[in-house]
């Protein structure tokens, strides 16, 4: 007899996700959608723009449930929000009246911990994102690279085996952003949680991941293809790019990626005309 | 240029900034001191010849002297500090109730749909009754004692804040709640600590507009019948032909009144610290 296997991180299987417009029409996002996890892997999901990556990450965050298919984290199907999971959203999410110490030990202090310990803890997290010496202010005296940080640090200090990425560095600068890839890159290794990271950006999916995902373009999206990036580890963002097993995977991936991209972009297109000519 | 220099350069523009900031702050406030003498000059120089217009009109020098005499030697209903304590009294205890409870209704039903969908239509008929009406209800039904006066002023405070408390908690962003919900929140830590906080902005802003109303509550209330605050002041002033009268009292109810703004500003600095200055502007 097999040994058990322990069930992946994110397991979701023939997920469908409908929602209903204003106009009262369904609107189908996402159709017989299998994604799967595994614990410790750092999954990037990329594809075009509308075609339901940050919906996937709402279905398996709890916050959204499938309309068809089933959603398990851990082997638990998910009903309400999911705990031990952590969820940087595509906006800026962190509460402006928190201060950045408040906000960070928010999860914490919701969970019951002692005040002093959560500060304290919240303190060294602070650090850890590089933040130091900016405990005491609120988010709208942060630059947008900060507050992300703040946004970071406030789901690494709940220690989560899972955590959910939107596009968290689109809104950095090129170096910025470079940076951050490494930084996250460098706590990721202490604890190895499961992370899916959507993002647009296709280098920094190869330069993080261990495994990318290519959405079709929606409606109804699903999973066009996935890809290994055995790359080795640990890697600098900034350098791994002139690799060229890196460039070959990139170019793979691309293929893939390009005819999604300008079907959406017909699409988008299309819907323009329509409405010029109604 | 060495740092050195940059450096006193730049507190030089900074110094004939700050310069030219307070020569504007002069210009307004001598400005201001002109309208007023223009104003209240032209009042009392138009009245001042004509007896009948004096009765009629009031004059300033003669709602000094009225405001004097007050201070110095009480007014007929008794000392003027009694009646302005008693009307602060019933505005004060009213307003915080009706505040109180607008707080807490609204955010009860902006979180509970249920709630929302049972009383949402009371609330709207009540809302629609012209509710200084309820005023002689009440003083025939509690008394000419400041329990009347109370209860009006509750009722007219409690809508305004219960609308934006409301309003203020249906607009509180998802991603907030969403994100304290996946950072552990349970469904009271986030109506406490995301959506009142959030919802404050609404609230303090109908504290402003809400501290008015409790006044005109609670002179109001007085009018329809008390035996001391500064409404029976007015009604009394009224009644003997005292025009002088109602003006000094109307200048005493603009001083608690700026005074309770001032009050209000201040917590409203405090509680909203969080936000990113106001944009410049003309500020009133
Ligand atoms: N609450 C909703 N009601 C109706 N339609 C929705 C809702 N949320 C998302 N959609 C639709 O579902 C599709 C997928 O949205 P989603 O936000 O997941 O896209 P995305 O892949 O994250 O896009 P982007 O890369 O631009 O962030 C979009 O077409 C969007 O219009
Ligand atoms: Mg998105």
């Amino acid at each position: 007899m097999r040994a058990e296997k322990s069930p992946p991180a994110i397991e979701l299987r023939r997920v469908t996700k409908r929602f209903t417009t204003d106009s009262g029409a369904p609107y189908t996002a996402l159709r017989d959608l299998d994604l799967t996890v595994d614990e410790g892997e750092f999954c990037a999901v990329v594809g075009p723009t509308g075609c339901g990556k940050s919906t996937t990450l709402t279905l398996v965050s709890g916050l959204e449930r499938p309309s068809a298919g089933s959603v398990a984290v851990h082997g638990r199907p998910v009903d309400g929000i999911t705990p031990g999971v952590g969820f940087m959203f595509q906006t800026d999410a962190i509460l402006p009246w928190k201060s950045v110490v408040d906000n960070v030990s928010a999860g914490p202090r919701f969970r019951g911990v002692p005040k002093k310990e959560a500060l304290e803890s919240a303190r060294d997290w602070i650090r850890r994102v590089g933040l130091a010496g900016f405990e005491d202010r609120f988010p709208h005296q942060l630059s947008g690279g900060m507050r992300k940080r703040v946004a970071l640090a406030q789901n690494l200090i709940n220690e989560p085996r899972v955590i959910l990425m939107d596009e968290p560095f689109s809104a950095l600068d090129v170096q910025t952003r470079a940076k951050m890839s490494d930084e996250l890159l460098a706590l990721w290794d202490l604890t190895r949680p499961a992370v899916v990271f959507v993002t647009h950006d296709l280098e920094e999916a190869i330069a993080l991941a261990d495994t990318v995902v290519v959405l079709t373009a929606g409606p109804a999206a699903t999973i066009k293809a996935r890809f290994r990036v055995d790359l080795p580890r640990p890697r600098v963002v900034q350098e791994i790019r002139f690799d060229p097993r890196f460039l070959d995977i990139y170019h793979q991936i691309w293929d893939a990626l390009r005819t999604e991209v300008d079907i959406a972009y017909s699409q988008s297109t299309r819907l323009d005309d329509d409405r010029r000519a109604s | 240029m060495t740092a050195q220099e940059a450096q006193v350069e730049v507190t030089a523009v900074e110094s004939a900034h700050r310069r030219a900031a307070r020569r504007h702050r002069v210009l307004v406030h001598l400005t201001q001191l002109a309208v007023l003498v223009v104003v209240l000059g032209g009042w009392q120089l138009t009245v001042q010849d004509n007896p009948r217009s004096v009765i009629l009109y009031g004059v300033p020098s003669g709602i000094l002297g009225r405001l004097t005499t007050w201070v110095t030697e009480g007014t007929a209903i008794g000392s003027l500090g009694d009646q302005i304590a008693t009307t602060l009294e019933e505005a004060l205890i009213g307003f915080a109730i009706g505040t109180a409870l607008g707080i807490v209704c609204g955010v009860a039903l902006g979180r509970v749909r249920f709630l929302s969908e049972v009383f949402g239509p009371f609330i709207k008929v009540l809302n629609a009754i012209p509710r200084i009406v309820l005023g002689a209800v009440f003083v025939l039904a509690f008394g000419l004692g400041i329990e009347s006066k109370i209860l009006l002023v509750i009722v007219l405070v409690f809508f305004g804040v219960f609308f934006n408390a409301f309003q203020g908690t249906r607009e509180v962003d998802r991603n907030f709640i969403a994100n304290a919900g996946i950072l552990g929140a349970s469904r009271w830590q986030v109506t406490s600590q995301v959506v009142l906080p959030s919802a404050f902005t609404w609230i303090i802003a109908s504290l402003h507009v809400s501290f008015g109303f409790a006044l005109i509550g609670a002179i109001v209330g007085e009018f329809l019948g008390a035996t001391s605050g500064l409404g029976v002041l007015i009604k009394q002033a009224e009644g003997t032909f005292d025009a002088n009268g109602v003006w000094a009292a109307m200048v005493i109810m603009a001083v608690v009144a700026l005074a309770a703004e001032w009050l209000i500003t201040r917590l409203e600095n405090r509680l909203l610290r969080w936000r990113p200055a106001q944009l410049a502007g003309p500020d009133l």
